[in-house]
């Protein structure tokens, strides 16, 4: 018989196939090893694209799977970050309650964010989040207790519990990318795990039809909140962590354009998928932060680059060429692979599995 | 009063009265067709009983209790369910999803128990085993083993039909509501499905309404048929009754359906 029946757990394990699991392991021991033969500055630049994964994946629940589109994910960062760091100054919590609980503070706001969306669609929703991340960095720029406009510095990063004098501190670059690494880890397992599973169909069935989502008994109110809630919840988690990779953040740091960034990493990912937010987190951090890093150095344009940065545009830094790189990538993407990196691979996949017929 | 009734059902659309003090009474284990020319008000009846639309006036009684005020996902989980004219399926996901997805609501395992699921033995897996189980009883008795991982999508319009009647035959309701379920199908498939529909009544115990078009089909299957014109009802009877009522030829007049 052709379609025999298969042992059903196979279908939703997390390793399906032998070749799943070599390269998973693979992976996960480059990950690993990596710190023994990089600088500390690409343990830095890891470690934001990790977060960077974090934020996208738990971004691309809404997004992707129920079809809402969110401006506001930077408010959700910096209430991650923000409250992680305040809960463990103020509160004395130990690190790993105080992320938590900013995480769960991130997904209330998540929540409550998600009750318009109940009545709001399409673009009226999509301002409603802009207007949410942007009330959230004016709020936290003009009160004295979140820092102001000077901002916050981060504690050192003890994950002991202090108070019953057992105290670990993190205070490598190395110890923080593992513990990032950990937290990256268990998030996409959970996200992979949550869209597999019952919540995660009825985000997708949303976004297909929301009239048969409903004749099938999805509450329509409870989905759309908990799939904000819960997108909040790993920006949050992000949040949390970014606080630690940086050491100091301000409320400029959670300005408009990185929620335009987190949309633009999920885009060219792929929509809807976990491995499209890891590969387009990844590939857009290297070109925000590491690409025209030393500009001057890339081999022929690199001198007129500079000149012409510094005729045109601003004579300090080589932001502008960054943004620029995005925007062509973007616009390459929408132009040639609107399903993104992801749909490229699958793509190019099936054109391996047939070649060369 | 019997085990589901609508009773004096009517809204209207700006002027037009889609649907006119409509009244009728299904036994259990009935198959109870509603025909009527396009446009006569037979889709918005579905509307009302599955509470997508809220009528001016009027009630949907199913076991006693009524269902006009609630919520779609609330008539659901009352075991009423139902299929589109125009298909409402989730056309990005695969014919399996679907079929789960109409499991919805029988399932347990909410976001932190999915989050969490690690290992076979967790409690999330065995229940995602457990109604796998059921949609493959749904899949080999609809015949849909071959397109099991085909997204819907992709699929030809009888066949997605098909998978309709397939999510909600997942939902275990008491009632199914058929909106043109033979609509796009050819020949051979419609012979399946008038075996299926026949079969879904005995094997799962269930009572159905069905909208039709084909009169062959109304025919053969319904034990009783309700035929209705402007919002209003033309008659009520057997099948060869209605078929022989005047208002029912006239109203058909020119239209090749009838048989
Ligand atoms: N949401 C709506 N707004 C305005 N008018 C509507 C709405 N829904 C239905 N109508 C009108 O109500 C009338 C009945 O429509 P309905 O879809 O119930 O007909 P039908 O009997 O199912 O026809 P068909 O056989 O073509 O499917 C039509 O005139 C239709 O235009
Ligand atoms: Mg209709």
């Amino acid at each position: 018989m052709i379609n025999m029946k298969r042992a059903y757990y196979e279908d939703i394990e997390l390793f399906k196939s032998g070749t799943i699991v070599f390269w998973t392991i693979v992976f996960l021991a480059v990950l690993v090893t990596f710190p023994l033969y990089m600088s500390n500055y690409y343990l830095y630049l890891f470690s934001l694209m990790m977060v960077y994964v974090i934020v996208s994946v738990g971004l691309n629940i809404l997004v992707g799977s129920t079809g809402q589109i969110s401006l506001g994910h930077a408010g959700f960062f910096a209430i991650g970050a923000y409250g992680t760091v305040i809960l463990m100054t103020s509160l004395s919590l130990p690190f790993f309650v105080a992320i938590i609980a900013a995480a769960f503070i991130a997904a209330f706001f998540g929540f409550v964010l998600g009750l318009p969306a109940l009545r709001l669609e399409g673009p009226y929703l999509t301002i409603a989040t802009l207007a949410f991340g942007l009330a959230i960095m004016h709020i936290i720029g003009h009160t004295e207790f979140f820092g102001g406009r000077q901002g916050l510095v981060a504690p050192a990063l003890d994950i002991g519990v202090p108070q019953l004098g057992w105290s670990y501190v993190l205070d490598s670059m190395i110890s923080k990318y593992y513990l990032v690494l950990i937290f990256t880890i268990i998030m996409v397992l959970v996200a992979i795990n949550i869209l597999k599973t019952k919540a995660g169909r009825a985000f997708v069935a949303i976004r297909d039809s929301d009239i048969a989502a409903e004749v099938i008994g999805i509450n329509l109110t409870m989905y759309k909140t908990l799939a904000f809630a819960t997108s909040a919840f790993f920006a949050g988690v992000g949040g949390g962590l970014f606080a630690f990779v940086l050491g100091f953040f301000d409320p400029f740091t959670f300005n408009l354009i990185l929620s335009v960034i987190f949309i633009v990493m999920i885009v060219v990912g792929g929509l809807g998928s976990v491995m499209g937010s890891i590969s387009g987190a990844i590939l857009i951090t290297y070109l925000m932060y590491d690409l025209f890093k030393n500009v001057d150095e890339v081999p022929v344009v690199g001198a007129l680059l500079v000149a012409f940065s510094q005729q045109f545009m601003t004579i300090t830094g080589m932001d502008n060429f960054n943004y620029i790189a995005v925007g062509l990538v973007m616009i390459g993407i929408m132009l040639f692979e609107p399903l993104g990196l992801f749909g490229g691979w699958i793509r190019l996949k099936k054109y391996w599995k047939t070649w060369p017929f | 009063m019997g085990y589901f009734s609508v009773e004096n059902l009517s809204i209207s659309f700006g002027g037009l009265k889609a649907v006119d003090g409509i009244s009728f009474s299904v036994e259990k284990n009935e198959i109870f067709s509603i025909i009527g020319p396009n446009g006569s008000g037979k889709t918005t009846i579905f509307n009302l009983i599955s509470g997508i639309y809220k009528p001016d006036s009027g009630a949907v009684m199913m076991e006693g209790e009524n269902m006009v005020g609630k919520t779609p996902d609330h008539v659901a989980l009352k075991g009423i369910a139902r299929t589109f004219q125009n298909i409402e399926l989730f056309k990005n996901a695969t014919v399996m999803d679907n079929l789960m997805l109409g499991r919805h609501m029988h399932m347990n395992t909410g976001l932190f128990g999915g989050a969490f699921m690690f290992g076979k033995r967790s409690k999330a897996a065995k229940e995602e085993v457990k109604h796998r189980e059921e949609v493959e009883k749904i899949i080999d008795f609809l015949e849909l083993q071959s397109v099991r991982d085909s997204f819907v999508g992709s699929l030809a319009y009888g066949k997605r039909k098909l998978v309709e009647v397939g999510r909600a035959l997942a939902l275990e309701p008491k009632v199914m509501l058929l909106d043109e379920p033979s609509a796009g199908m050819n020949t051979e498939e419609k012979d399946d499905l008038n075996i299926w529909i026949k079969d879904i009544r005995e094997d799962y115990n269930m009572t159905i309404l069905l909208i039709e078009h084909d009169m062959n089909m109304i025919m053969g299957i319904s034990d009783r048929v309700f035929a209705m014109q402007q919002g209003q009802k033309i008659t009520l009877g057997t099948p060869q009754e209605v078929q022989k009522h005047p208002e029912v030829i006239k109203a058909y007049l020119g239209e090749e359906e009838i048989g």
